[in-house]
């Protein structure tokens, strides 16, 4: 099964143009696809064992810059996915996150992070998904964070909000915690942000950035914070993270009378469903030689992983959210789940790098908080 | 890739090799090239959007590439990008018809 597979891919890998597009509204786990094997985009990323050019080792690189091993910093951040379901599919998604996802975080696990902050001075945890809002136990979580005086960071893709009457009071319960909401708004014109996101996304997420603004998200001295996220529909990389933020504040207040804090511009990563658009649409090759040239020593010395620890649907650890996809565990002379969380040997561990990360030291940097350099 | 072709687009890439025959002015030129894109009085994404125009008007493959790539990279939509090739097309035609007042004063000249 998996061989031919494979032996698609080659054919699609050799530009051979084929008349097959990414169903939109499943993810690639539901459609069987050879990429939803993270060991096969493991392979992709890696030319040595495929017929595509051979770009340089990213560890070479780091090398180079004096940074391998990759050691941790301070740990400030608990990235916590609390599972694959989702009610987009959006196209370039690292998570391969939709509706057809059952994997979801339990109570249990969720206990197992409470515990493992209790013991740490660890500030802010950064839930993602999915929709995070989708896993049951979402609320009670945030308010087991609150409980223990940590933020909660949530990555809300807004159209949620709006997806169903039970998420209609979100934006209240996200303002009772002092939540900081995190929202991915990949363009101020309807048609590029539906283009990435699915039909309809940007007129929904207008409605939800409506309501998160009537709470006082996004609005001056109201101390809620409402940041959104950038990220490339298609095979660039990010422009200015400031000059976008000013273009993006003028035309949502212009034309749709939207505020909000910051704009983070994020660098799409070759992970999962961006990496299978990259295939498939012929740009694999000019994608990862955009990445390799603007390779950026100060970005490479600010990656996101050296100050955050992920945590899996399932307890287990990661460096960052896209390791977890790719299902490169923390090394193993760390705890390698949330339940035997030791921050000691976490923190001397070395992180595990592969081409992927590439993505996050191109031109300005990438992180889940947005350029780095 | 064909060689047989006077454009390749694997070209564009070796752009600052040009300077490797005249060090000096390629220098120059390439200092002054960056000097022109960056943020100034105008932003990143209005000078992309001219030089995407302008790249249409002198009709440079490459230009139209790096434009093209560098527009949305800037943040730049679909319905800009079109505008701005309209405005370097409306003058390029406004060019040719405006000196359609010259033809109108010789044939005038010469007539009855």
């Amino acid at each position: 099964m998996l061989c031919s597979a494979r032996f698609l891919f080659l054919i699609q890998f050799s530009s051979i143009p084929l008349p097959v597009s990414l169903s939109p509204t499943k993810s690639l786990h539901a459609q069987h696809h050879a990429l939803a094997d993270s060991s096969y985009q493991l392979d992709v990323l890696n030319p040595a064992q495929t017929a595509g050019a051979a770009f340089p080792a990213f560890a070479a690189k780091l090398r180079e810059t004096g940074l391998l091993p990759l050691r941790p910093t301070e740990m400030t951040v608990l990235q916590v996915n609390v599972g694959k379901m989702c009610n987009q599919v959006c196209k370039h998604c690292h998570v391969d996150a939709g509706p057809d996802r059952t994997e979801i975080m339990t109570r249990e696990t969720m206990q197992q992070c409470l515990d493992a902050l209790a013991k740490t001075n660890i500030e802010v945890v950064d839930l993602t998904g999915g929709a995070p809002e989708m896993n049951p136990d979402f609320r009670w979580f945030v308010e087991g964070i609150s409980a223990l005086g940590r933020t909660t960071i949530v990555r809300c893709n807004l159209t949620i909000i709006v997806a169903n009457k039970k998420y209609h009071d979100l934006p209240e319960f996200f303002a009772k915690h002092k939540v900081r909401v995190v929202s991915s708004l990949p363009h101020f014109a309807a048609a590029r942000t539906d283009a990435q996101r699915g039909e309809g996304v940007f007129a929904k997420s207008m409605r939800a950035l409506h309501m998160l603004n009537a709470v006082g998200y996004g609005v001056e001295g109201s101390g809620l914070t409402l940041d959104l996220v950038y990220n490339p529909s298609g095979a660039f990389l990010p422009g200015n993270q400031l000059s976008l933020e000013r273009e993006f504040k003028q035309r949502l207040s212009r034309e749709h009378g939207v505020t909000f804090n910051n704009l983070l511009a994020i660098t799409n990563l070759p992970v999962s469903r961006f990496l299978d658009y990259l295939v498939e649409s012929g740009n694999y090759e000019g994608y990862m030689d955009k990445l390799v040239q603007a390779y950026n020593p100060t970005a490479a010395a600010n990656v996101m992983c050296r100050s955050t620890i992920s945590v899996g649907w399932d307890g287990l650890l990661y460096d960052c959210d896209f390791n977890q996809m790719l299902e490169l565990p923390v090394a193993r002379t760390a705890s390698q789940h949330i339940r035997d969380f030791d921050l000691e040997s976490l923190q001397a561990r070395a992180i595990v790098v592969n081409q992927h990360c590439y993505g996050c030291t191109a031109g300005a940097g990438s992180s889940c908080g947005g350029a780095t350099a | 890739m064909n060689d047989s072709t006077y454009y390749n687009p694997a070209d564009l890439a070796k752009f600052g090799k040009i300077s490797e025959w005249q060090p000096e002015m390629g220098r120059k030129f390439f200092d002054y090239y960056g000097e022109v894109f960056k943020e100034g009085a105008l932003s990143e994404r209005e000078k992309a959007l001219i030089a995407l125009a302008v790249a249409h008007v002198v009709q440079c493959p490459y230009c139209i590439d790096a434009y093209t790539s560098d527009s949305l990279q800037k943040g730049a939509d679909e319905a800009q990008m079109m505008e701005a090739v309209h405005v370097g097309a409306a003058i390029k035609g406004g060019a040719t018809l405006v000196h359609a007042t010259m033809m109108m004063n010789k044939a005038k000249e010469l007539s009855m």
